[in-house]
């Protein structure tokens, strides 16, 4: 297929915008504009796309863009900051459903094509359906849809004989091509039973690295469709894509300190693990607490997907602002896996009004706890939990943790007395120096603003 | 299209992506990676092709599904991630 320069055109041009605006997208102060400029990347690539000539099915194209594209720019704009991961999760599982379809359409039409480029449709074909169902199941789960972790007996073997079976179909599709449509259907249906079957057992605190995972699987998916059609645009923004979320995924373990392999293959370890704890925990009124950060001099605020939950972000942000008029200096300390992503919290922070500028990373902010008069804890477990330092037989020993029980005084904002996310005992809880605030985050903050409004 | 030359493409692409994320600070992953999910919505325009030369009803239907999937990748990428991303500002004044 011949197409005219000017397509051809708008296409190079398309993907350059991709590139400058993914580049933008890499610095807090350009990102917005960087996001707008691959907007207009993507506006050029569809509008070129429409003068190709001889282009069929107008009507129906049009309708399938105004459905999609509406459905999902409606409920983009709708979504709450707190869901914002499985709505990424889910149309980054739409885009893997396109590229299986764009491959599944060639086969279809069965006309002969090189060894080479069967390959890529089927490989295509493949990781595109299986992000397409894995990333539905991320998003029930972090939608709250599904529930539990669905493990099979004998997980692992089902998963390895489930990739091999479509390995093999698909392998005997590029030797027998054109395939009959029998072997398509399988080969389809077992790809997506896959990624179903995959990502059921994965629980709902590795979600975020599996999201990440589909979304260079996507990437890569539409890249190889993109050799099939013989477009170059589609091939670089998916192999960008796929090359950079395969970096961000892995970067994301690595702050999880979760392998990928254990994340696919072993579930977290049971509660239980870990050295027995003693001491009591000692519970604390919302208005010592008040009292505590207002005769301080430097207040480090650790907050967790707990205070997300509970929408206190804003009441935390006012608090903070009545803090510093009185002169104590307030810092925020953001775990890389705060939140449900790895900057998730920073988003909900800056949804709330709080400058990045006093937003401060682990490697950052770790050093200065020991300086801090007070550590406030809310809705933080994991990754303030000192066992993760100390004790060798605590399932998440090894895990980098912010250092908050090096400060002088910890508050901990906490609904009740249970364990957090990875179901292990937090040793901070019961330190000397540790204080208990019962009750949910977003009324205790609007408690000790009322106390330090009283102060003042 | 040329399999060497793709073979380029591949290889230059893989580099870039690598090189753009490498340097990137952790505040901003979330919306990179809804970013990043945005820009690989560019499969409408591969659905859209398919969709464009399709001739069967089964091919149709199928086109149609890419098409609208591959749209709603695109327009649901790019409204999420400029919602994020229109929150990070220093703090004025």
């Amino acid at each position: 297929m011949s197409l005219p320069t000017y397509v051809q055109g708008a296409w190079f041009g398309g993907a350059l915008l991709f590139i400058f605006g993914l580049k933008g997208m890499s610095s807090p102060a350009s990102a917005r504009k960087g996001i707008v400029v691959a907007g207009y990347g993507m506006l050029l690539a569809i509008a070129a796309t429409f003068l190709i000539p001889g282009l069929k099915n107008l009507a129906l194209m049009l309708a399938a863009l105004a459905v999609g594209g509406a459905a999902a720019w409606i409920s983009g704009k709708k979504v709450k900051m707190t869901d914002m991961p499985q709505m990424v999760a889910i149309y980054n599982g739409m885009g893997g459903g396109a590229a299986a379809a764009i491959a599944a359409i060639e086969f279809a039409r069965g006309d002969a094509h090189s060894t080479v480029t069967t390959l890529l449709a089927v490989v295509g074909a493949l990781i595109g359906a299986v992000s397409f169902t894995g990333s539905c199941v991320a998003w029930a789960k972090l939608q709250g849809v599904l529930k539990k972790a669905h493990r099979l007996p004998a997980q692992n073997a089902v998963n390895v004989v489930l990739a091999a079976i479509s390995i093999g179909l698909g392998a005997a599709m590029v030797a027998l091509a054109p395939a009959q449509p029998e072997l398509i259907l399988g080969f389809f249906v077992i790809a997506l039973v896959l990624g179903l079957i995959v990502t059921l057992p994965i629980g709902g605190a590795d979600m975020p690295v599996v999201i990440s995972l589909f979304n260079a699987f996507t990437g890569l998916a539409v890249g190889f469709e993109g050799y099939v059609l013989g477009n170059p645009a589609l091939i670089i923004a998916g192999i960008v894509v796929g090359a950079a979320g395969t970096l961000l995924t892995q970067l994301m373990a690595k702050a999880m300190n979760r392998p990928l392999s254990n994340i696919l293959f072993t579930p977290m370890v049971a509660a239980g693990g870990g050295e027995a704890i003693s001491g009591t925990m000692k519970e604390v009124g919302a208005i010592d607490a008040a009292a505590m950060m207002r005769y301080a001099s430097k207040v480090v605020i650790v907050p967790g997907y707990g205070m997300a939950v509970a929408h206190a972000q804003h009441k935390v942000w006012e608090m903070t602002e009545i803090l510093e008029e009185a002169g104590v200096e307030v810092k925020f300390a953001i775990h890389p896996v705060a939140g449900r992503m790895p900057g998730h919290m920073n988003v909900l922070l800056a949804e709330a009004g709080v400058p990045y500028d006093k937003i401060f990373d682990l490697e950052e902010i770790n050093g200065e706890f020991g300086q801090a008069d007070v550590a406030l804890v809310i809705g933080a477990n994991d990754v303030v939990n000192p066992s993760a330092r100390t004790d060798k037989s605590s399932p998440i020993y090894g895990m980098p943790i912010l250092n908050a029980d090096l400060a002088q005084n910890v508050i901990v904002i906490k609904r009740g007395k249970g364990t957090g996310y990875s179901g292990v005992e937090n040793a901070l809880f019961y330190t000397d120096n540790c204080r208990m605030l019962y009750g949910d985050a977003q009324p205790m903050a609007g408690e000790i603003i009322q106390h330090l409004k009283s102060m003042a | 299209m040329d399999g060497l030359l793709a073979l380029y493409i591949f290889m230059l692409a893989a580099f870039t992506g690598y090189e753009i994320i490498a340097k990137v600070p952790v505040i901003l992953h979330t919306p990179l990676m809804s970013g990043s999910n945005f820009i690989h919505g560019v499969v409408v325009v591969g659905a859209m092709i398919a969709l464009g030369s399709a001739e069967t009803p089964l091919e149709q239907a199928i086109g149609f599904f890419a098409v609208a999937l591959g749209a709603a990748n695109a327009a649901g990428g790019y409204v999420v991630t400029e919602r994020m991303l229109a929150m990070f500002k220093k703090k004025e004044g």
